[in-house]
């Protein structure tokens, strides 16, 4: 459906402010300017029990200014809009810039692009949720919770919802200029039981989305499926058995193979990790660039791709925050690393031809930085669906939805839990199992993969909350994922690891 | 521009208008930062912004509430949010945990918002310049980040509340590394004024360290004595403190859960005199003396706006005293309000320095801090997570190398009950939670049994 961008929005004098600051940037010597306007409206719905205890309607607003003066970067952003205003983020990026030159002998260039003038894009979605009352947002999952809570196994239910808006203005010393209006939501339900013995809990699989409120109503997942199987797979769980530790060959749904994806491939493939500009903070990567071309990431069945235009994808915009358009592109072929995401400054800096469009900032307080893309493993062309890939494993897991996860700073150890893991025995789905986590070093697990469902198990998940940069930013990311199956993957019971 | 506690006043004289109660909570805020890495400046930034939060309360038998936020610098944009607010209040459901108003004042509620902008960074920066050059012709790598941050905030209620408070937050974190990459060492502080933190501390620290780490040793994974040092009991103890909602533990939630609708206070966690506690005149970290929460959460609550805080123990003696939580939470569990409060210090009488301790340790390691926490299980609190840049061996009381990142699999309750040897509490900046939460006097623990449960051959 084709919707236009906020008239309140578009009605603000973005062009007029951006060429102020840019226009001043430049008389005091500017290269570079970069211009953003921003309008994040959130609302957030929290409910225990039924009841609303969370609802909270926030907007995040300003307008930013980045520029390079002798090849070093400034930036200053503020939240009233004016013209007054336009002038002073202007001169205060440029002291920005001047204090900072003694500090760095690089001299950042930026790799050419394209002009983009005037130009919208608006994410794809069928209803406004702002279109739709609060209440009536709250009633539905007030109703949905209800009907968990009358579960005999249900002892409390948890609903969460969280609705973005995000209306952008760009504009570039260069010429682009574009407008993007974004939505996407993540409503989720859990289910607890309690006893004498303690506490267990279930939570929906359904992945946050680049939709409009026509997910939450039923339209692409079919919650009253899941939210009818809540309570039975609680149920199960509290009639499980503790896991045995030892190796298992796992078969991985993509509720949970996404998280993984995210971790030990989003994050190691982003060029600025590699390079070491987050080695204070977020970290770096085993990925590195002299890497490229020649590091066995896993097995030849292991193809993965950045891209930025994936319909419904969180992180799918029309152009990055320095005006780059969307792409898509191979990160991993045929199990070798082949590519890495990038802004424009590494582009020019390590010899790429073009940016593929991985700046962003979350906010128009934060300045842009390469954050990720929607980063997917592509399905088997003749591939199978998941329950073929248990049919092949004699004695293993089966692993669903996305829990607890960790990994190390250059993206090599991981753990991670799910919502459930199933024994698969002989090729067939067995008993529930619990206190399960596993474990492994991402090339070897990438390694250990065997074989790869088909184009019928893909899904699109993700996270509203990736972290990273200083000072802290998070950002929206997709990741599709079929089924997989991986071999000897290690598995711990996670009560004895606590020593109990 | 109107001064932000003029945007409160108008806020609470258009909610009174129309008829409603509520709270309206100015946050002007500003920062300014610098961030450098492989020996260079790269990013760097400046911003300010004032964000307006009206609660509207509606006056009827069962308030409900609205709640909308947004940038807000005139009284038209102050008036569109009472407007939202009201509206999301006249069609929401009746608020569980509605409570009269709080009335408190404070003196300096018209003086203005403290602000920093980039000269803040004048003395700071050329400090950071010779640390940088430092590095660069001893063929070290630094990385790292400085900030210095005000938040000033104003809080009115349509009861009389006007309080208004500043939060400083000024860090410097360095992290060093060997060119070859094998080898990584981390410093960090917090304060309140970025002038007042020394770059030359923090590289003659590191160079210390990365000395240790030119011998290589290798370490099977297992349990192993170790020296927590006071960074990463901060963040162990921080996510202990955040997962001890009273209403968690009576719902049987979490590790503070006993049987069904019971919880653990008067429970002896330690033998050890520990006493964990928030204290908002602290000396060195003082935080916000009221409560300013901008939603109801589980264990928190909007109407609690205003409440003066004052010391809570959390774990006293040893003994668990407290869980979080508000007036409604104390009206549904029977748990005496406690509302979080912005510092942690973990005071077990110890004197003991960190190297005093790492003198008196024959066979362990000495750890630098942990990365990556996740929650495993609620249960226990068991969580996961890294040790991060160094691991040193400490043999017959001297270090003498360095030997890989483990996993760890471990719970803080677990930990202190375990804990054989407290260190001195000293002001610690936490490595991995310090975006959220700077302000934390911690000592050094020593647990006999750490579970390093996997080798993490990432530096």
């Amino acid at each position: 459906m084709n919707h236009l961008i906020d008239e309140s929005f578009v009605s603000l004098p973005l062009q007029r402010l951006g060429q102020s600051a840019i226009e001043r940037a430049q008389t005091l010597g500017a290269t570079y300017a970069a211009f953003r306007i921003e309008r994040i409206k959130s609302l957030h719905l929290g409910m225990r029990d039924a009841i609303l205890v969370t609802s909270a309607n926030q907007e995040d607003f300003g307008m930013s200014l980045r520029v390079l003066l002798d090849g070093t970067w400034g930036f200053a952003a503020i939240g009233e809009l004016s013209q007054k205003n336009a002038l002073l983020i202007a001169d205060q990026a440029i002291e920005a810039a001047t204090i900072s030159r003694p500090l760095t002998g690089d001299f950042v260039e930026l790799q050419s692009e394209p002009i983009y003038r005037e130009s919208q894009y608006v994410s794809s979605y069928e209803i406004d949720p702002w279109q739709i009352n609060d209440r009536e947002k709250s009633d539905l999952l007030t109703v949905w919770s209800g009907q968990l809570l009358n579960h005999a196994i249900v002892d409390h239910v948890e609903a969460q919802a969280l609705f973005v808006k995000e209306c952008t203005y760009y504009q570039d010393s260069f010429g682009t200029s574009t407008t993007q209006q974004r939505i996407r939501l993540h409503p989720s339900f859990t289910a607890y039981a309690v006893s004498e013995s303690g506490m267990e809990s279930m939570r929906t699989i359904a992945p946050p989305v680049g939709r409009g409120y026509e997910y939450l109503t039923g339209a692409h997942w079919d919650w009253a499926a899941e939210l009818a199987e809540l309570p039975e797979l609680l149920v199960e769980r509290t009639k499980a058995k503790s896991v045995q530790a030892n190796t298992y060959d796992l078969v991985i749904h993509p509720s949970n193979l996404w998280l993984t994806i995210h971790e030990s491939i989003g994050h190691a493939t982003e060029l600025d990790r590699a390079l070491g500009y987050e080695a204070a903070y977020a970290g770096t990567s085993f990925a590195t660039f002299d890497k490229l071309g020649t590091l066995q990431y896993g097995s030849k069945l292991m193809n993965v791709t950045g891209d930025r235009d994936v319909e419904h994808g969180l992180a799918t915009v029309g152009w990055d925050h320095e005006g780059v358009a969307a792409q898509s592109w191979n990160l991993v072929r045929d199990g070798i690393l082949v590519g890495y995401q990038l802004d424009r400054q590494m582009a020019s800096q390590k010899g790429f031809l073009r940016s593929n469009g991985c700046a962003f900032a979350d906010s128009s307080m934060h300045v842009p930085v390469q954050r990720m893309a929607n980063v997917s493993l592509a399905p088997k062309p003749d591939g199978g669906d998941t329950n073929d890939l248990i049919g092949d494993v004699e004695d293993g897991l089966y692993v669903v939805g996305d829990k607890s996860w960790s990994i190390d700073m250059q993206r090599f150890n991981f753990q991670f839990t799910a919502q459930r893991f199933y024994r698969i025995k002989n090729g067939k789905l067995g008993e529930m199992v619990k206190d399960a986590a596993y474990t492994s070093t991402t090339t070897d697990f990438w390694g250990s993969m065997k074989d790869v469902g088909g184009r019928q198990t893909w899904e699109l998940q993700g996270a509203f909350n990736c972290g990273k940069a200083q000072p802290g930013q998070i950002a929206p990311v997709s990741h599709g994922a079929p089924s997989a199956r991986f071999e000897r993957v290690r598995v711990l019971n996670t009560v004895e690891e606590a020593g109990r | 521009m109107i001064a932000p506690h003029l945007l409160a006043e108008a806020a609470i004289s258009a909610l009174a208008k129309r008829g409603y109660e509520g709270v309206a909570i100015i946050d002007a805020q500003s920062q300014s930062n610098l961030r450098f890495a492989n020996n260079n400046l790269t990013t760097n930034g400046l911003s300010y912004s004032i964000t307006a939060t009206v609660i509207a309360v509606s006056s009827a038998n069962e308030p409900s509430i609205g709640i909308s936020g947004g940038s807000a610098h005139d009284v038209d944009q102050i008036k569109l949010l009472v407007d939202e607010a009201i509206a999301g209040a006249a069609t929401n459901p009746a608020a569980q945990d509605s409570a009269p108003l709080f009335t408190a004042h404070s003196s300096d509620w018209t003086t203005e918002a403290a602000i920093t902008t980039m000269s803040d960074f004048a003395g700071f920066s050329p400090k950071l310049g010779e640390a940088l050059n430092e590095a660069r012709s001893s063929k070290r790598l630094l990385f790292g980040f400085a900030q210095q941050s005000f938040t000033t905030t104003y809080l009115a209620t349509t009861a009389g509340a006007r309080l208004r408070h500043v939060d400083p937050i000024a860090t410097l974190e360095m992290t060093a590394r060997t060119p070859s990459a094998d080898a990584s060492a981390w410093w960090g502080v917090g304060g309140a004024n970025i002038g007042a933190l020394d770059p030359a501390l923090g590289a003659n620290e590191l160079t210390r360290r990365l000395l240790w780490s030119s011998r290589k040793l290798q370490l099977k994974p297992g349990r192993h004595e170790a020296l927590l040092p006071p960074s990463a009991v901060a963040d162990l103890m921080i996510y202990l403190m955040w997962s001890s909602g009273a209403r968690d533990a009576v719902d049987g939630r979490s590790v503070f859960s006993a049987g069904i609708g019971g919880h653990r206070i008067g429970d002896r966690l330690t033998e050890l005199p520990v006493t964990l506690y928030s204290e908002p005149q602290a000396g060195g970290i003082e935080c916000a003396p009221f409560e300013i929460t901008h939603a109801s959460t589980d264990n928190s609550s909007v109407f609690d706006n205003g409440t003066a805080l004052q010391r809570t123990n959390w774990i006293d003696g040893g003994v668990l005293a407290s869980l979080y939580g508000s007036r409604f939470t104390e009206k549904e569990t029977g748990i005496p309000v406690a509302p979080m409060i912005d510092n942690l210090i973990l005071d077990g009488t110890g004197t003991k320095s960190l190297d005093e301790m790492v003198a008196s340790t024959d066979d362990g390691l000495l750890l630098t801090c942990l990365w990556y926490i996740r929650e495993v299980d609620p249960k226990t609190l068991l969580l996961t997570g890294l040790t991060r840049d160094g691991v040193y061996a400490v043999r017959n009381g001297e270090i003498v190398g360095v030997v890989s990142n483990f996993r760890f699999n471990e719970s803080p309750v677990d930990l202190l009950a375990r804990c054989t040897e407290i260190g001195e509490s000293v002001r610690t900046l936490p490595r991995e939670l310090s975006d959220y939460f700077t302000r934390a006097i911690m000592p050094t623990l020593r647990i006999p049994d750490f579970n390093f449960s996997s080798i993490a051959p990432g530096v």
